[in-house]
């Protein structure tokens, strides 16, 4: 992966799993169906105002609360491409790394981005740079054990390749 | 150097003679718990991965309680999932509607947690175990789905923060209150990656109920876990329970703490969290003219024996408020069956509860019970969210069974001393 571009969407400190996804919506795990409600009761017009490849930028403690994997696929699913936040809480941290949503920790560049703002993240380098106002931020390294996961595509791979499981 | 009691639970299930915080180690799974809403996506993954059965039929761990009984068509696919899969893999801990309760109050009183167990379970009040002295924590259910197939998960090794509660505890002051009281301390992400251990003297006292409450709560400062040390109280709850051998974990006089908190609770009285966040504790006094809609009594932080007691003594002989609904969910069926044998269900009903079958339901807004815009909840519940118990423009106020008993009576928030004058 390289450069990944996109539109910012800004929200507050501890925005809750309830927020990302409310669990009137969890009698399914479908993630177009859950995309449909993503954000809603943060911001209740979310779902039809973002597009694919759009950039949530968040403060602390981004996903705090229930432990449902439904929130970042609802996330993953309508079409966002990464989350920035100053902080993760740990279960959404891990969620977001086993089902495949890139997120970064970087609290300097959440204070210098805005809403509509153009940002470009470099996965490889761990940057982040808003194209308005021309300045690279550095988001917080992943831990090495984390990057194997990424690595090897996930959990699941990672399982399958150390317990030599066939799989579909 | 020393180490903590959850630092000591790790090691050993890593197979390793000590650990250190910020370690990322992979453990032995003694429980892997998942519930209707978590656990199907933990089947699809288990089935996508090929495994052929799970690593122990006895340590997998189903409760169907959520949405339970169905709420509609989809939770009835979602609970259906859960049964065919306990049916095909032959899993132990299945519980049907009738045997089912709320995982975090049914899995201590079925004796399936025991002290010193490292538990996983696609719930974040996973942690509630803690109070019995086992690491327990929260994941999601990719994790949990490789953790069926493995027996393992890998996990970072916590940084712990101790509390230390001394002093008398006023009257009404209950495990829920010191929780509350704690969070509004730290703040939400106050123990953000980090385990919460409780201790002292007056934890030293606290009934398991009341430990139960506040571990269960260590998730709502952004804790990995919340625990307590074993002792005689935790063996006298284990004694009949236990089918299994178990072990006793204590911190060493010199393990280190990333910070100790010292709390005086002689200070402390009746809290309510106000919407939206656990942190935002008031003293019930300073809010007692906040008017409520409903009043919820149950969930997996206060939905125990002890809790309905509470809310019996003070609702025995008197009425809910005109137009507010009383609503009281006994967490499993053996606290149901109890609490008829010894005349709770029939002092609430008569006081105008409606009693609900065991399901976590209202407390995430999925089913009895949920608020229409604008309506207030006050509840023994664990978050007050945005949106929480059913439409955004909800609230929720969260407090103790004594403070919920007593303001469905004046239908505002309450101290239990305006409405009850009796004995303890």
């Amino acid at each position: 992966m390289a450069i990944i571009r996109g539109k910012v969407w800004k929200f507050g400190d501890d925005i809750d799993t309830d927020r990302i996804i409310p669990a009137r919506y969890l009698n399914t795990s479908d993630p177009e169906k859950l995309a449909e409600h993503c954000m809603e009761d943060a911001d209740p017009d979310f779902p039809k105002k973002v597009s694919k490849g759009d950039i949530i930028v968040a403060g602390k403690n981004f996903g705090s609360g229930s432990s449902r994997e439904h929130a970042p696929i609802a996330i993953k699913a309508a079409g966002v491409a990464a989350v920035i936040a100053k902080s993760f809480a740990r279960i959404f941290y891990r969620n977001s790394f086993n089902t495949g949503l890139l997120i970064l920790e970087a609290p300097e560049a959440v204070d210098g981005i805005e809403e509509g703002d153009i940002i470009e993240i470099d996965t490889k380098a761990g940057t982040i740079k808003n194209t308005r106002t021309g300045i690279t931020y550095k988001a917080n390294p992943i831990p090495p054990f984390m990057e194997e996961l990424l690595e090897a595509g996930g959990l699941m791979e990672y399982i399958k390749k150390k317990y030599n499981l066939g799989g579909k | 150097m020393g180490m903590t009691i959850t630092e000591k639970i790790l090691a050993d299930h890593a197979g390793k003679k000590s650990v250190e915080p910020g370690e990322l180690i992979t453990v032995k799974v003694d429980i892997a718990l998942g519930n209707d809403v978590t656990a199907p996506i933990a089947i699809r993954k288990f089935k996508e991965l090929g495994a052929k059965q799970v690593f122990d039929v006895n340590r997998v761990v189903l409760v169907p309680d959520h949405f339970t009984p169905n709420k509609d068509i989809l939770s009835a696919t979602q609970a259906k999932i859960l049964r065919d899969f306990a049916r095909e893999y032959g899993i132990t801990h299945y519980f049907e509607l009738g045997e089912v309760g709320i995982e975090h109050v049914l899995l201590p009183e079925q004796g399936i947690v025991l002290p010193g167990d490292l538990v996983i379970g696609a719930d974040s009040h996973t942690c509630t175990y803690g109070a019995l002295g086992a690491f327990s924590t929260g994941v999601g259910s990719t994790d949990l789905a490789a953790a069926w197939v493995t027996g393992e998960i890998w996990l970072r090794v916590p940084e712990s923060i101790k509390f230390v509660y001394h002093g008398k505890r006023n009257r009404w002051v209950t495990g829920k209150d010191l929780i509350l009281y704690t969070i509004g301390k730290i703040g939400v992400d106050g123990a953000l990656y980090k385990a919460m251990e409780f201790r002292g003297p007056v934890i030293e006292e606290l009934p398991m109920s009341d430990r139960f409450t506040m571990a269960n709560m260590a998730v709502e400062a952004g804790a990995k876990n919340g625990i307590i040390p074993p002792d005689e109280i935790t063996l006298e709850f284990i004694k009949n329970r236990a089918k299994r051998s178990y072990k006793l974990y204590y911190s060493d006089s010199d393990a280190k703490y990333s910070e100790v908190i010292d709390i005086d609770v002689t200070e402390i009285e009746p809290q309510v969290a106000l919407p939206h966040l656990p942190e935002n504790t008031k003293n019930v006094r300073e809010v007692s003219h906040i008017e409520i809609d409903q009043v919820f009594i149950g969930s997996c932080t206060n939905g125990r024996l002890e809790d309905l007691r509470i809310a019996a003594k003070i609702l025995k002989g008197k009425k809910k408020k005109k137009y507010l609904r009383l609503i009281v969910i006994p967490a499993t069926p053996t606290i149901y069956r109890q609490a008829l044998k010894e005349g709770i269900i029939e002092i609430l009903t008569e006081a105008g509860a409606v009693i609900g079958p065991p399901t976590c339901g209202p407390c995430l807004g999925g089913h009895m019970g949920v608020l229409a815009k604008g309506e207030r909840a006050l509840a023994t519940t664990n978050r007050n969210f945005v949106g929480r118990m059913g439409h955004p423009e909800s609230e929720v106020y969260l407090a103790s069974p004594a403070v919920a008993a007593a303001s469905a009576i004046t239908g505002r928030i309450t101290h239990p001393d305006e409405v009850y004058q009796g004995e303890d």
